[in-house]
């Protein structure tokens, strides 16, 4: 549901059960951080696997293992998330949960699932495994982060990418993520929202609907040297 | 009666122990890896001949390995060949059996390696400790883990399997193994098993047990605590350890459970294993810069829970380092699934190449913390330090320090 002005900002991590694989949990504790340190009432909820969807502004998708996948697939599709993204509400997602937002992925083998059907983006299986360092150009940004995923992804007309990798492989060598409407969804896995200051700071402002005052912190050096430390 | 080895076999050994004096003497290594390299060339079937005519009780699992094999050959008592460098593939493997006539082996084994080690080596034991989130850039994901496990154990009855029956990854691993004897010790890291290993429906965790909707379930253990004491097959055992932390308690029991079926007495195995008190470094005391450190080693979430568990931060200063070499995963992600906030309250010095990766974590925790980026930047107080490090920095604490 879209936020209404000085409300709680509530923040749900989806099926961590299921999808947090890599840390991803991150995400959702640096968006309530840096929402808090800029005067806001955040609330953390997270949505275990027989639990209903809980009512929050942003929910997170994170990255898992084929199995899991599938099933926080089926989870997911029980509830009601496409239509509180119609409502408003915003949905990051990284890895496995950028799949999961598409209409269709295959994982394991060639088999085909559906996908949760927010967006027109399809992933299939690629020959190869991509892990490492990912760089990706968006604007006068840099997103860095770490990848390990085997899926090809396709974006349909009217989704635009993130970004375009620099290093790495991301959707498909070419284009990292996209951004549509409020689904935010990146390659990059774990904690990007932690390497990433300036974008857990762009998707916080789409939320709150206000520019964000800077917030100087160690995440600012950390970003500073991954950002040198990953080559294009 | 069994063959000598073949004369394939003789130059094998032959070039190994050749290579690795070469390799320590050079001072270029501890010598095992080389060595056993070269021998496993020479002659593939190496280790099944190395191993042939001694008893042997293999140990895996994410955490706990080197130290539940040191507590293995430290219970068993008298000359017990053990790959206590570290070398954990095959090359190590061979390498210390080539090195000792001892006809007790106690090897520990890299996870992705066990079906291999346990088709040559034949063990008499196999030791399964846990199966938790480590090193995802490197390893394959840890359900494909225990599925791997599950298949080279399944049917085998030439071998016994010591399973954790609170690890849910681990139960799979050894359900369809013919010989199991369970334990019932300590193991709180449960976060990779909140879904079921063989139906990825949801656990449900209760006092002490677990199940899930499929009938995949929590098996009846035959060593278990009860009332600080151990419990194995029915008798009660006092457990004394020098070690610290309810892991190594879990370690030691299943180490006992272990030796207890190659024939060895269980109190006089605990007794021996109480003993112990420091392994390949870890939990030893180090003098450093002159302040006295307590250098304990952690990898991956579920180790770092425990260890933050059984630091005393009232009463001492506590220092982690963080790198990110090919030993430890390119990837710190997992600082995010590591429970920080528990150091909430206290001051943390961050050290190591990814420190900056560890500070900003312990800030989105809310703990207190300082950067280091040289040395000298330590404070010159006379509190203890309690320094957690993973792998490679661990090890460049360890050459920096000197004994207590």
């Amino acid at each position: 549901m879209a936020r209404e002005v000085g409300a709680v900002l509530t923040i749900a991590n989806l099926v961590p059960d299921l999808l947090g694989t890599y840390g991803d949990g991150g995400n959702a504790l640096v968006l309530a951080q840096r929402a808090r340190a800029r005067g806001e009432e955040a609330l953390l909820v997270a949505m275990a696997i027989n639990d209903p969807l809980p009512d929050a502004s942003i929910y997170l998708l994170g990255g898992g293992e084929d199995g899991p996948q599938r099933l926080a697939r089926d989870v997911l599709a029980r509830g009601s998330l496409a239509g509180r993204v119609r409502d408003g509400a915003t949905v990051v997602a990284v890895c496995a949960g950028l799949q999961i937002l598409g209409t269709t992925f295959s994982v394991e083998g060639d088999d085909q699932y559906a996908g949760l059907g927010l967006c027109d983006v399809t992933t299939k299986r690629g020959s190869t495994r991509s892990v490492g360092e990912l760089r990706v150009r968006v604007g006068e940004h840099l997103l860095v982060g770490f990848e390990n995923h085997g899926g090809r992804t396709t974006l349909g007309e009217g989704v635009a990418p993130l970004g375009r990798v620099e290093h790495g492989r991301g959707n498909d060598g070419v284009y990292d993520g996209f951004r549509t409407g409020n689904l935010w969804a990146t390659y990059a896995h774990g904690p990007v929202l932690a390497q990433n200051p300036w974008f857990a700071d762009a998707i916080l402002s789409s939320v709150l609907g206000y520019e964000l005052e800077p917030l100087d912190s160690v995440a600012d050096l950390l970003y500073e040297e991954r950002s040198r430390t990953i080559r294009s | 009666m069994s063959k000598g080895p073949s004369p394939r076999d003789r130059l094998a050994i032959a070039a190994l122990r050749g290579l690795n004096r070469v390799s320590r003497a050079s001072g270029r290594g501890a010598g095992t890896v080389i060595g056993g390299r070269a021998g496993l060339a020479l002659s593939p079937n190496l280790l099944a001949s190395l191993a042939r005519d001694r008893t042997t009780i293999l140990v895996s699992g994410t955490n706990g390995k080197t130290t539940t094999t040191a507590l293995v050959a430290a219970g068993w008592g008298g000359d017990v060949v053990t790959n206590d460098t570290g070398s954990n593939m095959p090359a190590g493997h061979v390498a210390a059996l080539a090195s000792s006539r001892s006809p007790r082996a106690a090897l520990e084994v890299d996870e992705a390696w066990l079906g291999a080690v346990l088709a040559q080596a034949r063990p008499r034991v196999v030791v399964l400790l846990n199966l938790s989130r480590d090193q995802l850039d490197r390893a394959s994901e840890v359900r494909q883990m225990a599925e791997r496990w599950r298949s080279v154990l399944a049917g085998g009855d030439e071998h016994v399997v010591v399973a954790n029956a609170n690890d849910p990854l681990v139960v799979y691993a050894a359900s369809d193994a013919k010989n199991v004897r369970w334990c019932d010790v300590p193991t709180p890291w449960q976060a990779d098993a909140r879904s079921c290993p063989r139906c990825t429906l949801a656990l449900e965790h209760g006092e002490g047990t677990w199940r899930c909707s499929c009938g995949f379930a929590k098996p009846t253990a035959i060593t278990t605590f009860l009332d600080d004491g151990l419990v194995i097959a029915g008798a009660r055992h006092e457990m004394k350890l020098v070690l610290p932390g309810a892991f190594n308690e879990a370690n030691a029991a299943m180490a006992v459970t272990a030796l207890v079926e190659v024939g060895v007495n269980a109190a006089d195995a605990l007794a021996r294993i109480g003993e112990v008190e420091a392994v390949a470094g870890r939990f030893t005391l180090r003098r450093w810069n002159e302040r006295t450190v307590r250098l304990l080693l952690a990898k991956n979430p579920a180790g770092f829970d425990a260890l933050l568990s059984s630091v005393e931060p009232d009463n001492s200063d506590v220092w982690i380092a963080i790198n990110a070499r090919d030993a430890d995963g390119h990837d710190p992600s997992w600082l995010y699934d590591v429970p920080f906030e528990k150091l909430r309250g206290h001051l943390v010095w961050c050290l190591g190449e990814r420190r900056l990766d560890l500070a900003t974590r312990l800030d989105y925790a809310g703990v207190e913390f300082r950067v280091v980026d040289d040395l000298n930047e330590l404070p010159h107080e006379q509190r203890a330090v309690e320094l957690i490090a993973n792998y490679t920095a661990f090890s460049q604490w360890l050459a920096r320090s000197v004994p207590c």
